[in-house]
């Protein structure tokens, strides 16, 4: 579907990442001559095109879909360059998923005449912040403990709402109404559509600048962190710096991703960002592959369509609604658990693997 | 003052439960170097199979015997069947697995239990202060963590674990079977666990009810550091204090968060936990 938007992200963390393949084969180099950011915003515009296309050939149901895919393709896509880059384990990016929608549902009340861009760089601005916090604290700890850590800010976090009831809305949430399509563009797309072209025009602005960064040296500084801390720090790399940098962009990255979700759906209620959408987030990162960009697109539409094929699926066998309420989860973890018994490097690792072999040799 | 006091045993028995899924993350983590965030899950599966036979016999106990038992069946063939063939390939991967397993768990308990509560029991009468099934919480975690040491230190099976766990090519070589041990590791833990679950169940059950105390019980792991057993309970009984003071004077929404403040500011004076050793290591 998307594929071009993707296609940047892996020319950009290929290499680095994983050893797959071949990246230098002649179509290679010769777009190796565009200046990166440059490189990554024209395949962004692409994806775009693309998703546009997608969007005014389907209905307004699928436009909800491909919204919920791009806002949380986002948002693994932030976890994959704190996880895969920087190698430090987070299990808590559903909090900055929340702190993203309670900023957007908190902007639309109270600074209503605000445009949606400016919310937008509002929502980057206060997620950004909130990782430096988050980061800076943690910055120290490692592995397990890192992990501990995060996990407990996403139970934790959630809390708050009740305890300052008013102002957040306690278990309620809050609900915003969102402007649709503006009035000149009406005819050619609903509500629904317009509203995934803005997730969709934001998504792939912040791809490009994610794998802008992967590709850089801040990408490689990462790497290098994730590889060997004291090596890294043997050759210069700033150890703690580049660890709070890499929290604090999948922070931004995460709260933009959840500012989109407040956006579409209208709402922010502390029980959408449970431990399980925080876990569901990274599993579903390392189901995709760890190692790319393109894995965070697998596990976005993962996340989005097994979740809706296994409640049609449930409805349909009339299995009663104690199955029918599980049985996406428990699907979900199923062939989470498959994926990694049998391909180690999640999906987008398989087909590498299968595109490799399909290869002719001769390019090798 | 008598608010204090009261707080304070409350903090004692509520801490024994973390303190008890505090030793059995523990235990997994210094046999595989793994945290088993299906712990919560496996203790689920306890619980509800609890439930069911006190349901059916009408004895608490028997049921106790049960969630015991399923407690160290699941661990031993999560390990055998689940994680081992994972944790050969990739660390993350088996992390991640744990947590696949603990969406399944909870998914499996929803279909068969449902999504609602249920009342469940506590072992004695909870009436009072420092109630009797308090004091049954205090007794047993304590037990088990004598029982622990004891089966590490003076027992053939105990020295086998920890030779497999510290060098595994050389156990293997002087005869340690090392997959064996390490499935006795998880079953011996995940026993634990379900004791834990049966302490921190009760008034009610349902698929989320073990959630925050797992996150207590990590937090506590891991300021006690995630490498010491003892660390694991003294970090539990400090948890479910610090817990009970800031519910009764501060409000229970803040807990969590403040466990978090707790964590960082321990592992930042600390960063292997409070009774850690410092590691020399040779350049």
């Amino acid at each position: 579907m998307s594929s071009p938007t993707g296609k940047s992200a892996e020319r950009a963390t290929g290499p680095g990442a994983h050893a797959a393949g071949s990246p230098d084969t002649p179509r290679g180099r010769s777009r190796r001559t565009l200046p990166s950011p440059l490189r990554h915003l024209l395949f962004a515009a692409l994806g775009l095109a693309a998703v546009t296309g997608l969007l005014l050939v389907t209905g307004d149901l699928t436009a909800l879909r491909l919204a919920a895919v791009g806002y949380t393709m986002l948002a693994v896509a932030g976890l994959q360059l704190l996880v895969g880059g920087s190698g430090q384990v987070s299990l808590g990016h559903g909090a900055f998923m929340m702190i993203g929608a309670y900023t957007m549902t908190l902007l639309v009340l109270h600074q209503p005449m605000l445009p949606i861009a400016a919310n937008l760089l509002i929502i980057v601005a206060v997620s950004a912040v909130a990782g430096i916090a988050v980061g800076a604290a943690t910055a120290r700890l490692h592995g397990p403990y890192l992990a501990g850590a995060t996990l407990i800010l996403a139970v934790g976090l959630p809390g708050l709402t009740h305890r300052y009831h008013e102002f957040l809305g306690g278990s309620n949430g809050l609900n915003i109404r969102t402007a649709g399509a503006p009035p000149f563009l009406q005819g050619v797309f609903t509500d629904s559509e317009w509203k995934a072209l803005v997730v969709w025009t934001t998504v792939v602005i912040g791809l490009a600048v994610l794998a802008t960064i992967s590709s850089g040296r801040l990408g490689r500084r990462m790497r290098s962190l994730r590889d060997d801390e004291t090596a890294a720090a043997m050759a210069g790399v700033p150890v703690g710096k580049t660890k709070v940098v890499a929290f604090v962009i999948a922070s931004a990255a995460g709260g933009l991703g959840g500012g989109l979700q407040a956006y579409v759906l209208g709402t922010a209620t502390p029980s959408s960002f449970t431990l399980v959408l925080s876990l569901t987030l990274l599993a579903a990162l390392v189901f995709g592959g760890i190692g790319s960009l393109w894995g965070a697109l697998w596990a976005a539409v993962t996340v989005v369509y097994l979740q809706i094929w296994a409640t049609d699926l449930a409805r349909s066998l009339e299995l009663g609604r104690n199955v029918e309420n599980n049985l996406p989860v428990v699907f979900f973890g199923i062939v989470l658990i498959l994926v990694l018994r049998f391909w180690p490097l999640g999906l987008h690792g398989a087909l590498t693997r299968l595109g490799a072999r399909l290869r002719p040799p001769t390019t090798r | 003052m008598t608010h204090f006091i009261n707080l304070t045993l409350n903090g004692l028995a509520t801490g024994a439960a973390y303190a008890a899924l505090a030793l059995s993350l523990v235990i997994i983590y210094q046999a595989t170097r793994l945290v088993n965030f299906a712990q919560p899950a496996l203790a689920l599966v306890a619980v509800y199979t609890a439930y069911t036979v006190t349901g059916i016999t009408g004895s608490y106990w028997l049921g106790f015997a049960a969630a015991l038992t399923a407690g160290l069946v699941a661990g031993a063939a999560v390990e055998r069947f689940v994680i081992r063939p994972i944790a050969r390939v990739s660390q993350l991967n088996a992390i991640i697995v744990t947590l696949g397993l603990l969406l399944v768990v909870q998914g499996l308990v929803g279909m068969v239990w449902g999504n609602e509560q249920h009342g469940f029991r506590y072992a004695f009468s909870y009436v009072g202060r420092f109630a009797p099934s308090s004091v049954f919480a205090l007794v047993s975690v304590g037990a088990v963590a004598l029982l622990l040491f004891a089966l590490y230190r003076f027992t053939p099976l105990g020295l086998r674990m920890r030779a497999a766990a510290f060098h595994p090519e050389a156990a293997r070589l002087s005869g340690v079977r090392v997959g064996l041990m390490l499935t006795a590791g998880w079953a011996i833990a995940s026993c634990i666990g379900a004791l834990a679950g049966m302490l921190a169940g009760p008034p009610f059950i349902s698929p989320n009810v073990f959630d925050v105390v797992f996150v207590y019980g990590i937090t506590a792991a891991v300021i006690g550091g995630l490498d010491n057993p003892f660390g694991a309970v003294v970090g539990g009984l400090l948890i479910g204090l610090g817990m009970s003071y800031v519910s009764g004077y501060a409000g229970p929404e803040l807990a969590t968060l403040t466990a978090l403040a707790i964590v960082v500011v321990v592992l930042s004076v600390r960063p292997d936990g409070i009774l850690s050793r410092p590691t020399a290591r040779k350049v």
